[in-house]
């Protein structure tokens, strides 16, 4: 932000030269949290400075606390009746028109991005192309992944048995720490996919892509509190997701290997499903693993004909 | 506990009922509601931090001045023993958990819930007088409190005629009042004033005192079926009403506040204003109570999440 003094010099000489209109003074985004479809600050009233690769200053991005984590599960409680409810189809639309609206603002991701990860423009470019392909490529499998898993089952007896994913409920998710935008994305769209509502706590250093993403996802048709971001310190909010038992899932890409025993100790008190995977390769085609690790598979018993 | 008592202290109060004039003169002459101020210091109140220590000691005490209430035409007679399981043990994961003061029901469901009640302490209060309109005849009204008394009620909560109230015929109301609590008999008089169709504090005012005067044992804010319902300054000009009473008089009447407080933190931001208004001597099912029934879930949850530390979820209560 200019400094006041150069504001008041640039008043000084608008007034000597009414031709010159002064510097314009920039409007400077604030980075909030996202939850239940708002853009809150943190209750504690707690901000973090973001940097990029080189140290400078980026923005001062919010630091959630865990009341805001408590608020933030909540919403994401309240929402999953909804969007679990919603048919798959329906789910497949909605999660293409978010596609739509990151491509509409592809500009300004790939800028977060390169300010966000110090890579070249090339790149950038590349990951925002990535990120916007994998939310159409997840929007594909919300009606599909059903047909792949799930089916008819043969038992020796007069009933039709089959057998299809239910979505598990909310998902706590701690997002890559590295990829900004790209990675966000893919632990994002496959949970929602399959109809959970997540609570996700960005990048801690790289958190402000994410929030621009936050910001089309609550212009495209997502309902309120289906996707809540809380940025701020993961090592802080991860315990709290992990015994919290309103939260059923808890997905632990973001946390470094040595450092996820006691999340998943934690978590085990409540019998939550903990998704711990290998480090995740952003490059290679995404597979259906992601998809399958927040479903339950429900098998209906159902007597035939006499 | 009696009129009588009232009207033969040396308070000033005993002339103040005997005809409709002097009830109007005393009623009219209660000192005006400032209701901007009443707004600000209720709102000053609930900005007090309860933590810690604290919070667990609320929390245990807001348990146990629940009514746990269920009012609706669909009540059966299980719904109300389930009830009546959960008032005595509402947590069965932990038996530290203190028993709510008293069940609410429907007068023909006392039975049933003095069955289920046998041998605990929780009180049986049931609605009576035509509840929630009061719109019958007093024969009704009376008829109605007679046999909730005989089936077993140690409380009753009557409703008072809103329509005479602000009719201005308070005598009438009084009387009314008067009448219920001698069919009562032992058992405790609760008297709603409904003060969502009451309109003004000032008109709260009058109608707590009416109540108080009449040897109501408990003023109730609302039945729980009109919006708003209780609400911080309502409360606030409660609880001031028994603690002048008390100080003319010397007899502590309770405060009952029903309708629309859901969360742990509404509650204990009442208990602050009970202790700051009336007095810690009121800090007690005796003299204060929450008319509630999703009010307890959320206790019970902030209650899990003080002893386990881990956010609680809905799964861990009770469906009512």
């Amino acid at each position: 932000m200019p400094s006041k003094a150069k504001v008041s010099a640039g008043k000084a000489a608008a007034k000597a030269a009414p031709v010159d209109s002064p510097a314009r003074l920039a409007v400077r985004k604030t980075y909030k949290l996202y939850i239940g479809g708002a853009f809150p600050r943190s209750e504690s009233g707690r901000s973090y400075p973001v940097t990029d690769a080189h140290g400078n200053l980026l923005a001062h991005a919010a630091q959630a606390s865990r009341k805001d984590l408590r608020d933030a599960v909540s919403a994401a409680r309240k929402a999953f009746a909804g969007w679990s409810g919603a048919t798959a189809y329906n789910r497949g639309q909605v999660l293409y028109r978010v596609a739509e609206m990151l491509e509409g603002r592809r500009e300004q991701f790939v800028a977060e991005v390169i300010a966000a990860e110090a890579g070249t423009a090339a790149d950038a470019a590349a990951q925002v192309d990535a990120a916007i392909d994998r939310w159409v490529w997840y929007a594909g499998w919300t009606d599909k992944y059903a047909q792949i898993v799930g089916g008819a089952n043969p038992v020796a007896g007069p009933y039709f048995n089959f057998s299809s994913p239910e979505p598990s409920g909310v998902v706590g998710i701690i997002a890559p720490q590295e990829s900004s935008l790209l990675g966000f994305v893919s632990v994002v769209a496959p949970a929602i996919a399959m109809g959970n509502t997540v609570v996700v706590i960005a990048s801690s250093q790289r958190p402000l892509p994410a929030v621009s993403l936050a910001e089309a996802l609550a212009t495209s048709d997502l309902p309120g509190g289906v996707v809540n971001l809380l940025t701020g310190s993961a090592a802080e909010l991860a315990p709290w997701l992990a015994s919290h038992r309103d939260v059923n899932c808890l997905d632990l890409t973001g946390i470094d290997p040595a450092d996820r025993v006691p999340l998943a100790v934690a978590a085990a008190d409540t019998v939550k499903r903990v998704f711990a995977p290998a480090p995740i390769d952003l490059a290679a085609e995404p597979g259906m693993g992601r998809l399958g690790a927040f479903v339950e598979t429900k098998t209906v018993w159902h007597p035939t004909g006499v | 506990m009696t009129i009588t008592s009232v009207a033969s202290g040396t308070s000033g109060l005993s002339d103040v009922t005997s005809d409709d004039a002097s009830l109007r003169r005393f009623l009219h002459g209660l000192p005006g509601v400032d209701q901007v101020g009443a707004e600000g210091r209720a709102a000053a109140l609930a900005t007090r931090s309860i933590k810690t220590t604290a919070k667990a000691w609320a929390i245990d005490a807001a348990i146990g001045m629940v009514d746990l209430t269920t009012l609706e035409g669909s009540d059966t007679p299980g719904k109300v023993r389930s009830l009546c399981a959960k008032a005595v043990r509402p947590d069965p994961s932990d038996p530290s958990t203190p028993s709510v003061a008293a069940v609410c029901v429907y007068p023909d469901l006392v039975a049933t819930a003095v069955q289920a009640l046998q041998g605990s302490k929780v009180q049986i209060a049931s609605v009576a007088t035509a509840f929630p309109s009061g719109r019958a005849s007093l024969q009704t009204k009376l008829a109605d409190v007679r046999d909730a008394v005989l089936a077993g009620a140690s409380e009753i909560d009557m409703v008072i005629d809103r329509g005479a109230f602000l009719a201005g015929r308070y005598l009438r109301v009084f009387d009314e009042i008067t009448a219920v609590k001698q069919a009562c008999g032992a058992a405790h008089l609760k008297v709603i004033l409904e003060t969502g169709e009451l309109v003004t504090l000032d008109s709260v005012r009058r109608a707590s005192w009416l109540a108080l005067l009449a040897g109501g044992d408990f003023i109730k804010t609302s039945t729980g079926k009109i919006s708003p319902a209780a609400t911080p300054p309502v409360a606030l000009i409660m609880l001031q009403a028994v603690r002048d009473f008390a100080a003319r008089t010397g007899e502590v009447r309770g405060v009952k506040l029903a309708g629309g407080i859901r969360t742990t933190k509404e509650a204990v931001r009442y208990l602050v204003m009970v202790n700051e208004v009336a007095g810690p001597r009121w800090l007690s099912p005796h003299s204060f109570r929450f008319g509630a029934s999703t009010l307890l879930n959320d206790l019970l949850q902030q209650r899990h999440k003080l002893t386990t530390g881990a956010y609680d979820g809905a799964d861990y209560v009770s469906i009512d």
